[in-house]
């Protein structure tokens, strides 16, 4: 029995993947700010792939209750065997260039709330020496741009910080899977220009479920990412910094 | 710690048509994941909204040119479902398809479906949607037990028909104007089998064809009429017949017996649609190659059910062969005793115009309770008009033909009618703007359609 957890389920890439996971038999525990969202997500996974998905509550940047919620979560499944990652905010990029305190919440709700909650997950699952750990990335992080520097940063730090723990939990054969996602089809890009190249949440699922399946450690979504990010990389930093997208 | 304050999300500024790519309208459509955002959406101001689900409605219903537009397709999730009763409660953006693919394996089909499978529940409620078996189990709305309606005031109500029943009359084929039916119960129904038993049935002419309809009735729960609509003189109306009915585990041979729910295969004859380019010529060359195919009249044959109901959706994108400027579907009902007499003239009009069609469909209907539904016992025909010069004012001839006769024409389909024609085949259109405007005072919820027909004033 795979018992997942699963952050920021009402994204809806967090929700096709969970029915992924559904499918085939993972037993689900679906977690939201918003109970009665995660519960209307929890609850059609159930209808859908006919199983019984739990559901609760987190909030990233409420440090202090996470323990407290991990080791609910865990409770509830009877065991933990794998957790994903797939909360995050672009936050107010304009006020967050000036403001502080939104700036602060941008890398609270992608990094430090990351952080805070993938520690005590993986502490669980070094001691029991199995599991996974999949981390929802953005392709974001691959190069500070001035538009979303301040989300992009988070997705860059939890990108290097994924990175680590790979390495250290390895020895405990603890899976960690990095994805850089591209760009989504999902409320976070709805309304803004240059959605070219953009793909359905169904489809970044499949990519995901299937990278997890083939136990891939970093992989692009999808693949081309890969070359357009090792392009944009190359990009050298003086010409790099007039770009405007 | 943050708090989820939910703010109105951002729109897409978005150029928008219906099925039959006529007309073409531009709004700011929002497009809400969580139900929060959605009371946002309704809330933020008073100007002009309307729903949209899968955009499948041919004409304006779901249009709303310079104003906001609410694109429900991620609020479609399925609640729960009691195999014991058959009841599903979801989301109203839950589609045909999702049923289909989510239930079928379980034994269980929607109860109703259109002639596409990739409509939402909220836009078949909303346009009180009638299937091929509507003279015997009426349209999707009847076996929907009840529904949550947000309203102008963000408020959500429960509308049965216990509970608000004239709200509930009113939305039922209300064309989204009383507000966004969030959520509902419906009653699936009980299948052995993923296969349809039935035939296909050759009919000479018109009065063939409703001489079938009525032999075939007791018969066969599902039926419908493909009409070659070139065909004249004593052969005008000449018609194939698709019947049938969920086959039984003893209907079916051992190969698919064996495997009765699976969804996958697609073994049946369908009449087939090779979609030419639609000019006269071709269309009669088609006609004629049609109907020689089912020539001889077929015994019992076993249909998979997307040959069966969706012959349709196998052609991707078919609107487009009509070309840029679009197409209008004309959908029109005619009382029993006025059918048979309609139908030859609508008919014979329409072969006289050579605006050419070969997408004629015609079906049976039972009574409807709507206010604004489009069904009433009787005969319905439907026939594909490409956008051409001359085209709306022919349509306008029909209109005639069909009023004078106490028929009506389908909103979900219009997009041409008046609003002199629209209250004269609505005679309950004083009881729908009642129940309107205690939902929707300020009339919040408009579309393209409701001001096109003038339908609140
Ligand atoms: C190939 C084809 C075959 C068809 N065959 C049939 C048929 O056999 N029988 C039949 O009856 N119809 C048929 N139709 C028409 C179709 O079933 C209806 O137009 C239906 O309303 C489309 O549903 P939708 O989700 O696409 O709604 P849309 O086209 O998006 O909207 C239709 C109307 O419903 C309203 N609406 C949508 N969602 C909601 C909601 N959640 N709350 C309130 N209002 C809402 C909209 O405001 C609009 O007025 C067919 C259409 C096609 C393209
Ligand atoms: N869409 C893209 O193009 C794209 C590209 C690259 C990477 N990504 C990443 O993909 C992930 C999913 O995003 P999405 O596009 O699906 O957007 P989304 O629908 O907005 O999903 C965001 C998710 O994060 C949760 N969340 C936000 N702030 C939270 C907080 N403080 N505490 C707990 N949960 C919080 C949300 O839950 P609530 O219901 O509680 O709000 C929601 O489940 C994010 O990590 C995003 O950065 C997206």
């Amino acid at each position: 029995m795979n018992r997942v957890l699963i952050l920021g389920a009402t994204s809806p890439i967090a929700r096709a993947l969970a029915l992924r996971f559904a499918s085939d038999g993972a037993q689900l525990y679906l977690a939201a700010r918003n109970a009665d969202e995660a519960r209307r997500v929890a609850e059609d996974v159930s209808a859908r792939a006919g199983v019984t998905a739990l559901s609760g509550t987190f909030d990233a940047s409420d440090f202090a209750s996470h323990d407290e919620f991990v080791r609910h979560a865990a409770a509830a499944l009877g065991g933990l065997d794998g957790v994903v990652v797939c909360f995050g905010t672009l936050g107010d990029e304009d006020s967050a260039q000036t403001d502080p305190g939104e700036a602060l919440a941008t890398i609270h709700q992608n990094f430090t709330g990351a952080v805070s909650l993938i520690t005590l997950a993986a502490r669980h699952l070094e001691q029991q020496r199995s599991g996974f750990i999949i981390v929802i990335g953005s392709v974001a992080g691959e190069r500070g741009r001035k538009k979303n520097y301040v989300y992009g940063s988070a997705k860059g730090a939890l990108a290097t910080f994924a990175q680590g723990l790979r390495g250290r939990l390895a020895a405990s054969g603890v899976h960690v899977m990095t994805v850089k996602l591209g760009t989504v089809d999902t409320r976070m890009t709805w309304g803004r220009e240059g959605a070219l190249l953009t793909i359905a949440p169904a489809k970044a699922a499949d990519l995901i479920y299937a990278a997890y399946r083939k136990r891939a450690e970093v992989v692009y979504v999808p693949w081309f990412w890969r070359l357009i990010m090792g392009a944009i990389r190359m990009i050298p930093e003086s010409r790099f910094k007039r770009v405007s997208f | 710690m943050t708090t989820n304050t939910i703010s109105v999300p951002n729109p897409r500024r978005a150029l928008l048509a219906g099925w039959g790519r006529y007309p073409l309208s531009e709004s700011d459509v929002y497009r809400p994941d969580r139900i929060a955002e959605l009371q946002a959406v309704v809330t933020a101001n008073s100007t002009s909204l309307i729903a949209r689900g899968a955009g499948r409605a041919y004409g304006d219903a779901a249009l709303n040119d310079q104003n906001r537009v609410v694109d429900l397709t991620r609020l479609n999730r399925m609640l729960s479902f009691d195999p014991a009763t058959g009841l599903l409660r979801c989301e109203a953006a839950v589609t045909i398809a999702e049923l289909i693919d989510v239930f079928l394996p379980r034994g269980f089909f929607p109860p109703v479906t259109p002639g596409t499978r990739f409509v939402t529940l909220g836009g078949s409620v909303a346009a009180d949607v009638h299937g091929k078996n509507h003279h015997r189990d009426s349209s999707l709305a009847s076996h929907v037990t009840w529904f949550d309606l947000m309203i102008a005031s963000g408020e959500v109500i429960r509308c049965s028909r216990e509970e608000n029943s004239a709200l509930f009359w009113a939305t039922v084929g209300g064309m989204g104007l009383t507000g966004v039916i969030l959520e509902l119960e419906l009653r699936m129904r009980h299948v052995e089998s993923a296969y349809l038993d039935g035939e296909l049935i050759r009919a000479g002419n018109v009065d063939a064809a409703i001489e079938a309809f009525e032999r075939i009735d007791a018969q066969y729960g599902y039926s419908v009429a493909w009409i070659d609509c070139n065909s004249t003189k004593s052969a005008l109306g000449r018609s194939i017949l698709n019947v049938g009915n969920f086959a039984t585990l003893d209907q079916l041979p051992p190969n698919l017996a064996q495997n009765p729910l699976s969804t996958m295969p697609k073994l049946s004859p369908r009449v087939p649609f090779n979609f030419p380019a639609v000019n006269s010529l071709t269309v009669r060359a088609f006609n004629a190659v049609n109907y020689a195919i089912h020539r001889e009249k077929a015994a019992h044959t076993i249909f998979d059910w997307d040959s069966f109901f969706y012959p349709l959706d196998s052609i991707r994108n078919w609107p487009r062969i009509y070309g840029k400027r679009g197409f209008v579907q004309y959908q029109c009902v005619w009382p029993p005793a006025e059918s048979r007499a309609g139908l030859v003239e609508v008919l014979e009009a329409i072969t006289r115009s050579r605006r050419g069609s070969f997408l004629a469909v015609l079906k049976k209907f039972g009574a409807q309770d709507g206010l604004l539904s489009f069904p009433m016992p009787g005969y319905t025909l439907a026939i594909d008009f490409p956008v051409t010069d001359g085209m709306l004012e022919f349509l306008d001839t029909l209109d005639v033909m069909v009023l004078k006769r106490g028929g009506r024409v389908y909103l979900a389909k219009d997009a041409r009618m008046s609003p002199e024609t629209f209250r004269a085949m609505y005679p309950n259109l004083g009881n729908w703007q009642a129940a309107k405007s205690s939902a929707d005072p300020e009339n919040r919820f408009s579309s393209s359609l409701s001001r096109r027909l003038r339908m609140t004033e």
